[in-house]
């Protein structure tokens, strides 16, 4: 049992890191009032190039930094019909979403199968090996610690700092924004962009930190569920630590429990991390402060009303 | 009689001028809302201008704080001409507004507030230098407020000194306050006006804008009065002037030709409204309202806008919970739905056509039958596309409707103001109609769907029908009602013959009486 445990806390941070990664791009987004429901894809194709990059020869940092790059490639159109001419976020979204699905999977086919060597466990914590429990825990990749204290950043940059504050209010109330002289579109491309970059990153830590081998289909939903873990986290960075940890808790919780043999069919097990989402979710919704976190123009096309 | 006053009173002795208006003017279509107006104001003056809804104020407002250019006329600000080409403009030039509407993120403390602010000021200062301005600015104008709550928990008179900090943070002098006090309790107002007077004792130049007498005589140095987009009564000192000035300068004293002769067969009472109130959070739309009107008459209720017009008529309409009685022919209608209520004959052409009266989408045939679904006079299990096409025809037929073509296929959004008013209307003024309540039904209209409006109103009294006509518009409420009444702020009062003249109406809207 113990030994469960260790093996399941030792995994949970791999688990954790992609749907982290993926929120906090949200989240970026999202405080600047853009729902990005691309997520899914441009994580399918930051998997697909991360891979491809790897098989091609470039170390994993470098092959990440292209998966992320590839995030940000594909969402340029997303960015501009959103952004600069304020077409609806939903659709917009949703044909990022699927645009860069496509991409992947088409321009992925050379890629498939073919397993590569990806991020290597950082060496820093390895006299802690030892310890009961937690030891196991801390050999993880720089990606595991990056994305902490990304997330770490973000959280004191929007609280703190002054671009943090135009950006909040860029979504909250563009039209006071706007009256005391902040670009709303700069800061939302501004948003959207590195919340793209993140996103990829996301996608492409999952083939290159995780399975080291890229099949299609491999996101499988993270990217929604992101989606969720925003809501969850009520836009907070901080909050997001704690959410990514619950479920990607979950999903490492599954190939622990098919070790132990628990008699539960296969199926119903990969449906945990979804079942939580949809549980998590309804939760939410009965709690006020959590629908007062929202950021209050989210979703909605600013223009400035001069009559 | 006193006569018009129109001495222009010297600001306060030896001080400097703070902003001078000469003939400013602008158009808006057809519509000239503003007509050379003149305006001085000094350095330590309260300035208080008055006028009714529509008098030009808020374009006034507007054209100093940058967000209009005027077509005509010259601004100059302590001696000096100046343009105003926008809003950072004016805020660079030292002119501050505080509008009704505040301008704060709501979920934002209001140190962050502020903080949002000084990112327009021209050369952005570091965090530390905004901490140390806030400090300075709050500790000289000794305006309290907690400013490290989210605004949206501070009550709307703490949001407001918010909004003036944030108007001094940003180095106003001059400081333009948008009726202020029509969001505040009396006690509120009382502190904001001694706030106003402290300010001016430090050189801040104030254009205080009010309907209430009591805050002009109260704090104001000087006052001015808009009428129609003339300055009918020009900076003239608070001391010289009286209620009776003011008043007849508001609302003017020209002769009405009464289209009906008041007291015409009174029939039985129709609508007996008693007790009624309206509380919604903290704050009361209506309080113990009462209001009768009998059968073939038009009961006026004049008043200025906001003062709880919109949620007394969608309290007798069954929209908005309410406590007190409201009878329609001697019936209780307390806990029927606003369908049972419409079956009985209730009325309603509400004041903002396209949101709340009309689908603007849907085609002008579906907006004229949807009232008509439930009688089954289209069909009794099924709506039948022909019967609401001819329905749609007979109306277009009878009221007129220009811009109905294509059997009514049109959607209603694509017909001019008059127009969709007319659909309106032929859905509302049915032969079941019993109680009509119109709520400013002329409002955006030119002159002759106006008079097309009131007619058909009339034509409705004539068939038996009773029609409660709140309106904005002093003429129309004069020209039309048997009755007249008057809300301010929540209460309905009258003269006890219920034929208040202009000057009394006057005083009721101005809530002295």
């Amino acid at each position: 049992m113990m030994l469960a445990v260790t093996a399941w806390l030792g995994a949970m941070p791999g688990f954790m890191t992609p749907l982290l990664l993926a929120a906090l791009g949200l989240l970026l987004c999202e405080r600047a009032g853009i729902l990005n429901l691309g997520v899914e894809g441009v994580m399918a194709l930051g998997a697909m190039v991360g891979a491809a990059a790897s098989l091609g020869g470039f170390g994993p940092g470098q092959a990440m930094g292209l998966g992320a790059l590839a995030g940000l490639a594909v969402s340029v159109p997303f960015m501009v019909a959103v952004i600069v001419f304020r077409a609806p976020q939903i659709p917009a979204g949703l044909a990022l979403a699927a645009i860069a699905l496509g991409a992947s999977a088409a321009l992925g086919r050379g890629a498939a199968h073919m397993p590569f060597a990806g991020l290597a466990v950082l060496g820093w914590f390895d006299e802690l090996e030892g310890v009961p429990v937690i030891g196991r825990m801390m050999q993880q990749d720089g990606m595991v610690w990056l994305a902490l204290i990304l997330a770490a950043a973000l959280g004191l940059w929007l609280a703190r700092s002054r671009g943090g504050l135009r950006l909040r209010a860029v979504g909250e109330d563009p039209a006071t924004a706007d009256a005391s002289g902040v670009d709303i579109q700069l800061y939302q491309l501004g948003a959207v962009a590195a919340g793209s970059l993140l996103i990829g990153l996301a996608g492409a830590y999952l083939s290159v930190g995780g399975s080291n081998i890229w099949t299609e289909g491999m996101v499988a939903g993270r990217g929604w569920i992101a989606l969720a873990l925003v809501v969850f986290a009520q836009w907070s960075p901080l909050r997001a630590i704690f959410g990514a940890a619950l479920f990607g808790g979950a999903e490492a919780l599954i190939p622990r429990l098919q070790a132990m043999g628990v008699e539960v069919p296969v199926y119903l097990l990969s449906m945990l991390p979804y079942a939580l989402t949809i549980a998590v979710l309804v939760l939410m919704a009965f709690s006020k402060r959590a629908r007062q976190a929202e950021p209050g123009f989210l979703g909605r096309a600013y223009i400035r009303q001069d009559r | 009689m006193t006569k018009p006053v129109q001495t222009v009173a010297p600001a306060l002795p030896g001080a400097p001028s703070a902003l001078r208006i000469f003939g400013a003017s602008k158009r808006f279509g057809d519509h000239l809302v503003l007509d050379g107006v003149d305006f001085d104001l000094a350095a330590g003056e309260v300035h208080a201008l008055l006028g009714e809804n529509g008098a030009g104020k808020s374009t006034l407002m507007n054209i100093l704080s940058g967000i209009y250019t005027a077509d005509a006329g010259r601004i100059e600000i302590e001696g000096a001409a100046v343009s105003i080409a926008g809003p950072s403009a004016a805020v660079a030039l030292g002119i501050g507004m505080v509008h009704q509407h505040f301008k704060l993120v709501q979920p934002f403390t209001g140190r962050e507030n502020l903080h949002l602010a000084a990112a327009g000021l021209p050369l952005v200062p570091r965090r530390a230098v905004v901490e140390e301005q806030i400090a300075a600015v709050v500790k000289r104008s000794a305006l309290d407020v907690n400013l490290d709550v989210p605004v949206a928990r501070l009550s709307v008179a703490e949001q407001q000194r918010i909004e003036i900090l944030k108007a001094l943070l940003l180095g106003a002098r001059i400081l333009v306050l948008d009726e202020p006090t029509a969001v505040l309790t009396d006690a509120e107002a009382d502190r904001l006006l001694a706030l106003v007077r402290d300010l001016a004792a430090q050189g801040h130049a104030i254009i205080f804008i009010t309907h209430k007498l009591r805050e002009v005589l109260a704090a104001g140095d000087r006052v001015s009065v808009l009428r129609r987009g003339r300055m009918v009564l020009a900076s003239h000192a608070v001391e010289d002037v009286t209620r009776d000035d003011l008043s007849r300068a508001m609302i003017g004293d020209q002769e009405t030709t009464q289209r009906r002769r008041s007291g015409s067969t009174p029939g039985p009472v129709l609508l007996e409204v008693t007790g009624l109130g309206v509380r919604d959070g903290g704050a009361a739309y209506v309080s113990d309202a009462g209001l009768s009107l009998r059968a073939g008459e038009i009961h006026g209720l004049a008043g200025v806008g906001g003062n709880g017009q919109r949620e007394l008529a969608e309290a007798i309409l069954g929209l908005r919970a309410a406590t007190g009685q409201v009878a329609l022919e001697g019936r209780d209608l307390t806990g029927l739905s606003v369908a049972a209520r419409r079956r009985l004959g209730l009325r309603y052409v509400p004041a903002d056509r396209s949101a709340d009266a009309l689908a603007p989408n849907v085609s002008l045939a579906e907006n004229l039958a949807a009232t008509l679904v439930r009688t089954g006079a289209l069909g009794r299990r099924m709506v039948w596309p022909s019967r609401v096409r001819q329905h749609a025809a007979a109306m277009v037929q009878s009221y007129g409707i220009a811009g109905a073509t294509g059997g009514g296929r049109r959607p209603v959004r694509l017909l001019s103001g008059g127009n969709a008013q007319k659909v309106v209307l032929a859905r509302e003024l049915d032969r079941d109609a019993r109680l009509i309540i119109a709520h400013s039904p002329t409002r955006g209209l030119d002159v002759a769907a106006c008079a097309y409006v009131h007619e058909r109103l009339l034509e409705a009294v004539a068939r038996g029908a009773g029609v409660l006509l709140i309106s904005e518009d002093l003429e129309e409420v004069l020209a039309l009602s048997d009755r007249i009444s008057v809300i301010s702020r929540g209460r309905i009062a009258t003269t006890p013959d219920g034929r208040p003249d202009r000057a009394q109406i006057g005083e009721l809207m101005l809530g002295h009486a």
